[in-house]
Protein backbone atom coordinates (compact mmCIF):
# COMPACT_ATOMS: atom_id res chain seq x y z
CA UNK A 1 0.00 0.00 0.00
CA UNK A 2 1.32 3.40 -0.91
CA UNK A 3 2.97 5.53 1.72
CA UNK A 4 0.76 8.51 0.85
CA UNK A 5 -2.34 6.46 1.57
CA UNK A 6 -0.92 5.39 4.92
CA UNK A 7 -0.29 8.98 5.95
CA UNK A 8 -3.64 10.13 4.64
CA UNK A 9 -5.36 7.46 6.74
CA UNK A 10 -3.36 8.46 9.78
CA UNK A 11 -4.21 12.13 9.28
CA UNK A 12 -7.93 11.50 8.81
CA UNK A 13 -8.07 9.26 11.87
CA UNK A 14 -6.12 11.73 13.97
CA UNK A 15 -8.17 14.69 12.83
CA UNK A 16 -11.56 13.12 13.46
CA UNK A 17 -10.62 11.70 16.84
CA UNK A 18 -9.00 14.96 17.90
CA UNK A 19 -12.20 16.85 17.14
CA UNK A 20 -14.19 14.11 18.79
CA UNK A 21 -11.97 14.17 21.85
CA UNK A 22 -12.26 17.94 22.23
CA UNK A 23 -16.03 17.86 21.88
CA UNK A 24 -16.39 14.80 24.04
CA UNK A 25 -18.07 12.71 21.43
CA UNK A 26 -17.35 9.68 19.35
CA UNK A 27 -14.95 9.67 16.47
CA UNK A 28 -15.76 6.12 15.45
CA UNK A 29 -18.81 7.05 13.42
CA UNK A 30 -16.75 9.15 11.04
CA UNK A 31 -13.99 6.82 10.15
CA UNK A 32 -15.90 4.34 8.03
CA UNK A 33 -17.97 6.89 6.05
CA UNK A 34 -14.93 9.06 5.38
CA UNK A 35 -12.74 6.13 4.39
CA UNK A 36 -15.36 4.70 2.06
CA UNK A 37 -16.80 7.87 0.56
CA UNK A 38 -13.56 9.81 0.16
CA UNK A 39 -10.93 7.11 0.28
CA UNK A 40 -12.96 4.67 -1.79
CA UNK A 41 -11.92 1.83 0.43
CA UNK A 42 -13.95 -1.33 0.76
CA UNK A 43 -16.46 -1.01 3.59
CA UNK A 44 -15.60 -4.31 5.31
CA UNK A 45 -11.92 -3.48 5.55
CA UNK A 46 -12.82 0.01 6.75
CA UNK A 47 -15.11 -1.42 9.43
CA UNK A 48 -12.41 -3.83 10.58
CA UNK A 49 -9.86 -1.04 10.92
CA UNK A 50 -12.37 1.23 12.64
CA UNK A 51 -13.26 -1.47 15.17
CA UNK A 52 -9.66 -1.83 16.30
CA UNK A 53 -9.25 1.94 16.58
CA UNK A 54 -12.42 2.19 18.67
CA UNK A 55 -10.87 -0.19 21.20
CA UNK A 56 -7.80 2.04 21.34
CA UNK A 57 -9.88 5.14 21.94
CA UNK A 58 -11.92 3.51 24.70
CA UNK A 59 -8.97 2.03 26.58
CA UNK A 60 -6.82 5.15 26.22
CA UNK A 61 -9.43 7.45 27.74
CA UNK A 62 -10.61 5.03 30.44
CA UNK A 63 -7.93 5.93 32.98
CA UNK A 64 -8.85 9.62 33.46
CA UNK A 65 -12.53 8.77 33.95
CA UNK A 66 -11.65 6.04 36.42
CA UNK A 67 -9.37 8.45 38.23
CA UNK A 68 -12.23 10.89 38.62
CA UNK A 69 -14.39 8.04 39.97
CA UNK A 70 -17.11 8.64 37.40
CA UNK A 71 -17.17 5.16 35.88
CA UNK A 72 -19.54 2.64 37.43
CA UNK A 73 -17.65 -0.60 36.81
CA UNK A 74 -20.30 -2.79 38.39
CA UNK A 75 -22.98 -1.43 36.10
CA UNK A 76 -20.59 -1.67 33.19
CA UNK A 77 -19.92 -5.36 33.63
CA UNK A 78 -23.64 -6.11 33.95
CA UNK A 79 -24.47 -4.15 30.81
CA UNK A 80 -21.56 -5.73 28.99
CA UNK A 81 -23.32 -9.09 29.03
CA UNK A 82 -25.89 -7.48 26.76
CA UNK A 83 -23.47 -5.58 24.56
CA UNK A 84 -21.25 -8.59 23.92
CA UNK A 85 -24.27 -10.75 23.09
CA UNK A 86 -25.46 -8.01 20.76
CA UNK A 87 -22.05 -7.81 19.14
CA UNK A 88 -21.90 -11.55 18.56
CA UNK A 89 -25.37 -11.36 16.99
CA UNK A 90 -24.27 -8.41 14.87
CA UNK A 91 -21.36 -10.36 13.45
CA UNK A 92 -23.79 -13.03 12.30
CA UNK A 93 -25.59 -10.34 10.31
CA UNK A 94 -22.44 -9.24 8.53
CA UNK A 95 -22.59 -10.47 4.99
CA UNK A 96 -26.35 -10.88 5.22
CA UNK A 97 -27.08 -7.18 5.38
CA UNK A 98 -26.62 -5.48 2.00
CA UNK A 99 -23.91 -2.83 1.93
CA UNK A 100 -26.25 -0.08 0.80
CA UNK A 101 -28.34 -0.70 3.91
CA UNK A 102 -25.20 -0.43 6.02
CA UNK A 103 -24.63 2.98 4.53
CA UNK A 104 -28.15 4.11 5.31
CA UNK A 105 -27.65 2.92 8.88
CA UNK A 106 -24.41 4.85 9.10
CA UNK A 107 -26.06 7.99 7.85
CA UNK A 108 -28.85 7.61 10.40
CA UNK A 109 -26.33 7.18 13.21
CA UNK A 110 -24.51 10.31 12.05
CA UNK A 111 -27.75 12.31 12.02
CA UNK A 112 -28.53 10.96 15.47
CA UNK A 113 -25.12 12.13 16.66
CA UNK A 114 -25.74 15.60 15.21
CA UNK A 115 -29.13 15.77 16.91
CA UNK A 116 -27.60 14.78 20.23
CA UNK A 117 -25.10 17.58 19.99
CA UNK A 118 -27.97 20.02 19.67
CA UNK A 119 -29.90 18.89 22.72
CA UNK A 120 -28.52 19.73 26.11
CA UNK A 121 -28.42 16.62 28.23
CA UNK A 122 -30.82 16.85 31.07
CA UNK A 123 -29.95 15.18 34.29
CA UNK A 124 -32.83 13.20 35.81
CA UNK A 125 -31.27 11.34 38.66
CA UNK A 126 -33.03 10.24 41.75
CA UNK A 127 -30.76 10.50 44.73
CA UNK A 128 -29.85 7.30 46.47
CA UNK A 129 -32.31 6.31 49.14
CA UNK A 130 -29.69 4.55 51.17
CA UNK A 131 -31.33 1.18 50.66
CA UNK A 132 -29.32 -1.08 48.39
CA UNK A 133 -31.41 -2.73 45.72
CA UNK A 134 -31.03 -6.35 44.81
CA UNK A 135 -28.97 -5.36 41.78
CA UNK A 136 -26.26 -3.77 43.94
CA UNK A 137 -25.53 -1.25 41.24
CA UNK A 138 -25.94 2.03 43.07
CA UNK A 139 -22.90 4.17 43.68
CA UNK A 140 -21.82 7.73 44.22
CA UNK A 141 -19.65 10.12 42.31
CA UNK A 142 -17.92 13.41 43.13
CA UNK A 143 -19.91 16.27 41.61
CA UNK A 144 -17.50 19.11 40.95
CA UNK A 145 -20.23 21.69 40.61
CA UNK A 146 -21.91 20.82 43.85
CA UNK A 147 -18.58 20.19 45.45
CA UNK A 148 -19.78 17.05 47.17
CA UNK A 149 -20.32 13.36 46.75
CA UNK A 150 -23.65 12.50 45.14
CA UNK A 151 -25.21 9.10 45.53
CA UNK A 152 -27.39 7.64 42.81
CA UNK A 153 -29.36 4.54 42.03
CA UNK A 154 -29.68 2.72 38.73
CA UNK A 155 -33.21 2.25 37.41
CA UNK A 156 -34.90 0.08 34.80
CA UNK A 157 -31.96 -2.20 34.24
CA UNK A 158 -33.87 -4.61 31.94
CA UNK A 159 -34.69 -1.75 29.57
CA UNK A 160 -31.07 -0.73 29.71
CA UNK A 161 -29.97 -4.26 28.87
CA UNK A 162 -32.23 -4.28 25.81
CA UNK A 163 -30.80 -1.01 24.56
CA UNK A 164 -27.27 -2.20 25.22
CA UNK A 165 -27.94 -5.32 23.16
CA UNK A 166 -28.90 -3.07 20.24
CA UNK A 167 -25.85 -0.91 20.81
CA UNK A 168 -23.63 -3.99 20.66
CA UNK A 169 -25.30 -5.19 17.51
CA UNK A 170 -24.74 -1.85 15.78
CA UNK A 171 -21.19 -1.76 17.01
CA UNK A 172 -20.38 -5.07 15.35
CA UNK A 173 -22.25 -4.25 12.18
CA UNK A 174 -20.85 -0.75 11.64
CA UNK A 175 -17.52 -0.88 13.44
CA UNK A 176 -18.43 1.94 15.81
CA UNK A 177 -18.36 2.27 19.57
CA UNK A 178 -22.09 2.97 19.78
CA UNK A 179 -21.56 5.64 22.42
CA UNK A 180 -24.19 7.55 20.48
CA UNK A 181 -26.71 4.93 21.64
CA UNK A 182 -25.26 4.05 25.02
CA UNK A 183 -25.04 7.55 26.44
CA UNK A 184 -28.67 8.57 25.89
CA UNK A 185 -29.78 5.11 27.02
CA UNK A 186 -27.96 5.59 30.29
CA UNK A 187 -29.07 9.20 30.66
CA UNK A 188 -32.76 8.58 30.17
CA UNK A 189 -33.52 4.87 30.60
CA UNK A 190 -31.20 4.26 33.52
CA UNK A 191 -31.37 7.81 34.85
CA UNK A 192 -27.70 8.14 35.58
CA UNK A 193 -25.90 11.40 36.20
CA UNK A 194 -24.63 12.61 32.83
CA UNK A 195 -20.96 12.43 33.71
CA UNK A 196 -21.38 8.87 34.93
CA UNK A 197 -23.12 7.96 31.65
CA UNK A 198 -20.30 9.36 29.58
CA UNK A 199 -17.63 7.67 31.64
CA UNK A 200 -19.36 4.30 31.85
CA UNK A 201 -20.30 4.28 28.17
CA UNK A 202 -16.72 5.06 27.20
CA UNK A 203 -15.53 2.28 29.47
CA UNK A 204 -17.85 -0.29 27.90
CA UNK A 205 -17.00 0.51 24.31
CA UNK A 206 -13.69 -1.36 24.36
CA UNK A 207 -15.28 -4.63 25.48
CA UNK A 208 -18.14 -4.27 23.01
CA UNK A 209 -15.76 -3.79 20.12
CA UNK A 210 -13.43 -6.58 21.26
CA UNK A 211 -16.33 -9.03 21.14
CA UNK A 212 -16.65 -8.72 17.38
CA UNK A 213 -13.10 -7.72 16.50
CA UNK A 214 -11.76 -11.21 17.14
CA UNK A 215 -14.23 -12.71 14.71
CA UNK A 216 -13.46 -10.03 12.15
CA UNK A 217 -9.79 -10.89 12.49
CA UNK A 218 -10.34 -14.59 11.97
CA UNK A 219 -12.48 -13.95 8.91
CA UNK A 220 -9.75 -11.85 7.37
CA UNK A 221 -11.57 -8.52 7.55
CA UNK A 222 -8.79 -6.77 9.45
CA UNK A 223 -6.12 -5.53 7.11
CA UNK A 224 -2.95 -4.56 8.97
CA UNK A 225 -2.15 -1.92 6.37
CA UNK A 226 -5.43 -0.15 7.18
CA UNK A 227 -5.72 -0.95 10.88
CA UNK A 228 -2.29 0.37 11.75
CA UNK A 229 -2.51 4.00 10.53
CA UNK A 230 -6.16 4.34 11.58
CA UNK A 231 -5.56 2.98 15.09
CA UNK A 232 -2.40 4.99 15.66
CA UNK A 233 -4.14 8.10 14.34
CA UNK A 234 -7.11 7.63 16.65
CA UNK A 235 -4.91 6.90 19.64
CA UNK A 236 -2.83 10.01 19.04
CA UNK A 237 -5.80 12.18 18.17
CA UNK A 238 -7.81 11.17 21.25
CA UNK A 239 -4.87 11.83 23.49
CA UNK A 240 -4.20 15.30 22.04
CA UNK A 241 -7.93 16.05 21.91
CA UNK A 242 -8.37 15.24 25.58
CA UNK A 243 -5.50 17.58 26.41
CA UNK A 244 -6.97 20.38 24.32
CA UNK A 245 -10.39 19.89 25.87
CA UNK A 246 -9.52 22.22 28.67
CA UNK A 247 -8.63 25.19 26.49
CA UNK A 248 -10.63 24.96 23.28
CA UNK A 249 -13.41 27.37 22.43
CA UNK A 250 -15.99 24.64 22.37
CA UNK A 251 -19.03 26.47 21.05
CA UNK A 252 -17.66 27.37 17.66
CA UNK A 253 -16.16 23.95 17.21
CA UNK A 254 -19.49 22.35 18.07
CA UNK A 255 -21.31 24.31 15.40
CA UNK A 256 -18.69 23.50 12.81
CA UNK A 257 -18.73 19.87 13.79
CA UNK A 258 -22.50 19.69 13.68
CA UNK A 259 -22.56 21.02 10.15
CA UNK A 260 -19.94 18.52 9.07
CA UNK A 261 -21.81 15.61 10.68
CA UNK A 262 -25.11 16.63 9.11
CA UNK A 263 -23.56 16.93 5.69
CA UNK A 264 -21.77 13.63 6.04
CA UNK A 265 -24.90 11.94 7.30
CA UNK A 266 -27.00 13.11 4.39
CA UNK A 267 -24.31 12.20 1.90
CA UNK A 268 -23.98 8.72 3.39
CA UNK A 269 -27.69 8.03 3.32
CA UNK A 270 -27.91 9.29 -0.22
CA UNK A 271 -25.10 7.02 -1.36
CA UNK A 272 -26.65 4.04 0.32
CA UNK A 273 -30.10 4.80 -1.03
CA UNK A 274 -28.97 5.29 -4.57
CA UNK A 275 -26.92 2.14 -4.28
CA UNK A 276 -23.80 3.70 -5.59
CA UNK A 277 -21.69 1.67 -3.21
CA UNK B 1 -8.47 -2.83 52.37
CA UNK B 2 -8.95 -3.41 48.68
CA UNK B 3 -11.35 -0.63 47.89
CA UNK B 4 -13.30 -0.23 44.67
CA UNK B 5 -11.23 2.86 44.02
CA UNK B 6 -8.04 0.85 44.21
CA UNK B 7 -9.49 -1.69 41.81
CA UNK B 8 -10.50 1.07 39.40
CA UNK B 9 -7.05 2.64 39.50
CA UNK B 10 -5.43 -0.67 38.72
CA UNK B 11 -7.86 -1.24 35.85
CA UNK B 12 -7.03 2.15 34.41
CA UNK B 13 -3.34 1.39 34.57
CA UNK B 14 -3.87 -1.99 32.90
CA UNK B 15 -5.87 -0.46 30.06
CA UNK B 16 -3.37 2.31 29.48
CA UNK B 17 -0.47 -0.15 29.48
CA UNK B 18 -2.30 -2.37 27.01
CA UNK B 19 -2.96 0.46 24.58
CA UNK B 20 0.61 1.70 24.74
CA UNK B 21 2.00 -1.79 24.22
CA UNK B 22 -0.35 -2.55 21.33
CA UNK B 23 0.31 0.79 19.64
CA UNK B 24 4.02 0.30 20.13
CA UNK B 25 3.92 -3.05 18.37
CA UNK B 26 1.83 -1.60 15.55
CA UNK B 27 4.21 1.32 15.23
CA UNK B 28 7.15 -1.05 14.97
CA UNK B 29 5.38 -3.02 12.28
CA UNK B 30 4.42 0.16 10.48
CA UNK B 31 7.94 1.54 10.53
CA UNK B 32 9.25 -1.77 9.21
CA UNK B 33 6.66 -1.71 6.46
CA UNK B 34 7.56 1.84 5.40
CA UNK B 35 11.23 0.96 5.32
CA UNK B 36 10.63 -2.05 3.13
CA UNK B 37 8.05 -0.68 0.71
CA UNK B 38 8.91 2.64 -0.90
CA UNK B 39 5.78 3.12 -2.89
CA UNK B 40 3.85 0.00 -3.69
CA UNK B 41 0.34 0.81 -4.78
CA UNK B 42 -2.38 -1.72 -4.19
CA UNK B 43 -6.00 -1.04 -4.78
CA UNK B 44 -8.25 -1.20 -1.75
CA UNK B 45 -11.48 -0.80 -3.61
CA UNK B 46 -12.31 -4.44 -4.04
CA UNK B 47 -12.55 -6.52 -0.91
CA UNK B 48 -9.90 -9.16 -0.55
CA UNK B 49 -9.90 -11.24 2.58
CA UNK B 50 -6.60 -11.31 4.38
CA UNK B 51 -4.39 -14.31 3.60
CA UNK B 52 -4.71 -17.21 6.04
CA UNK B 53 -1.44 -16.62 7.93
CA UNK B 54 -2.71 -13.23 9.09
CA UNK B 55 -5.96 -14.57 10.47
CA UNK B 56 -5.00 -17.15 13.05
CA UNK B 57 -3.04 -16.86 16.28
CA UNK B 58 -0.35 -19.34 15.24
CA UNK B 59 -0.13 -17.79 11.81
CA UNK B 60 0.36 -14.29 13.17
CA UNK B 61 3.00 -15.47 15.63
CA UNK B 62 4.88 -17.29 12.90
CA UNK B 63 4.77 -14.23 10.63
CA UNK B 64 6.06 -12.06 13.45
CA UNK B 65 8.98 -14.36 14.10
CA UNK B 66 9.74 -14.34 10.40
CA UNK B 67 10.00 -10.56 10.58
CA UNK B 68 6.98 -9.82 8.40
CA UNK B 69 5.79 -6.22 8.87
CA UNK B 70 2.17 -7.26 8.34
CA UNK B 71 2.60 -10.02 10.92
CA UNK B 72 3.95 -7.61 13.50
CA UNK B 73 1.13 -5.13 12.95
CA UNK B 74 -1.41 -7.95 13.22
CA UNK B 75 0.22 -8.98 16.50
CA UNK B 76 -0.34 -5.41 17.67
CA UNK B 77 -3.99 -5.71 16.59
CA UNK B 78 -4.29 -8.87 18.69
CA UNK B 79 -2.76 -7.06 21.65
CA UNK B 80 -5.28 -4.26 21.24
CA UNK B 81 -8.22 -6.67 21.12
CA UNK B 82 -6.83 -8.54 24.12
CA UNK B 83 -6.60 -5.41 26.29
CA UNK B 84 -10.29 -5.07 27.18
CA UNK B 85 -10.51 -8.85 27.53
CA UNK B 86 -7.70 -8.74 30.08
CA UNK B 87 -9.56 -5.96 31.85
CA UNK B 88 -12.55 -8.25 32.29
CA UNK B 89 -10.30 -11.07 33.50
CA UNK B 90 -8.82 -8.64 36.01
CA UNK B 91 -12.36 -7.74 37.09
CA UNK B 92 -12.98 -11.39 38.03
CA UNK B 93 -9.97 -11.18 40.33
CA UNK B 94 -10.86 -7.74 41.67
CA UNK B 95 -14.49 -8.53 42.45
CA UNK B 96 -13.46 -11.83 44.04
CA UNK B 97 -11.00 -10.04 46.25
CA UNK B 98 -13.79 -7.70 47.30
CA UNK B 99 -16.07 -10.68 47.84
CA UNK B 100 -18.65 -9.33 45.41
CA UNK B 101 -19.62 -12.73 44.12
CA UNK B 102 -22.53 -11.61 41.96
CA UNK B 103 -20.15 -9.49 39.91
CA UNK B 104 -17.56 -12.26 39.79
CA UNK B 105 -20.21 -14.42 38.14
CA UNK B 106 -21.24 -11.69 35.70
CA UNK B 107 -17.61 -10.99 34.80
CA UNK B 108 -17.04 -14.68 34.09
CA UNK B 109 -20.05 -14.69 31.77
CA UNK B 110 -18.72 -11.69 29.85
CA UNK B 111 -15.28 -13.27 29.72
CA UNK B 112 -16.77 -16.45 28.29
CA UNK B 113 -18.61 -14.48 25.61
CA UNK B 114 -15.45 -12.60 24.73
CA UNK B 115 -13.53 -15.85 24.67
CA UNK B 116 -16.00 -17.30 22.22
CA UNK B 117 -15.54 -14.23 20.04
CA UNK B 118 -11.79 -14.62 20.08
CA UNK B 119 -11.84 -18.35 19.48
CA UNK B 120 -11.38 -19.53 15.97
CA UNK B 121 -14.75 -21.13 15.81
CA UNK B 122 -16.70 -17.93 15.08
Amino acid sequence: MSVELEFWLFAVAAGTSLLGGVLGMASGVFIVPVLTLFGHLDIHSAIGASLVSVIACSCASAAPFLQERLTNIRLAIVLETATTLGALTGVLLVGVVPISLLFVLFGLVLLLAAAQMLRARRQTIQPGSGRSSSWQLGASYPDTELGSEVAYEVHRVPAGLGLMYLAGLLSALLGIGSGVLKVPAMDTALRLPIKVSSATSNFMIGVTAAASAGIYLHRGYIDPGLAMPVTLGVAGGSFVGAMLLKNASVQRLRTFFRVVILALGVETIYNGWVGKI
Amino acid sequence: MYTEQKMETQMGALLRAGVILACGIMLAGGALYLMKNGGGHESYKAFRAEPAPLRSFTGIWRQTRAGSADGIVQLGVLAMIATPVLRVAFAVYGFARRRQWLFVAVSIIVLALLGYGLSERG
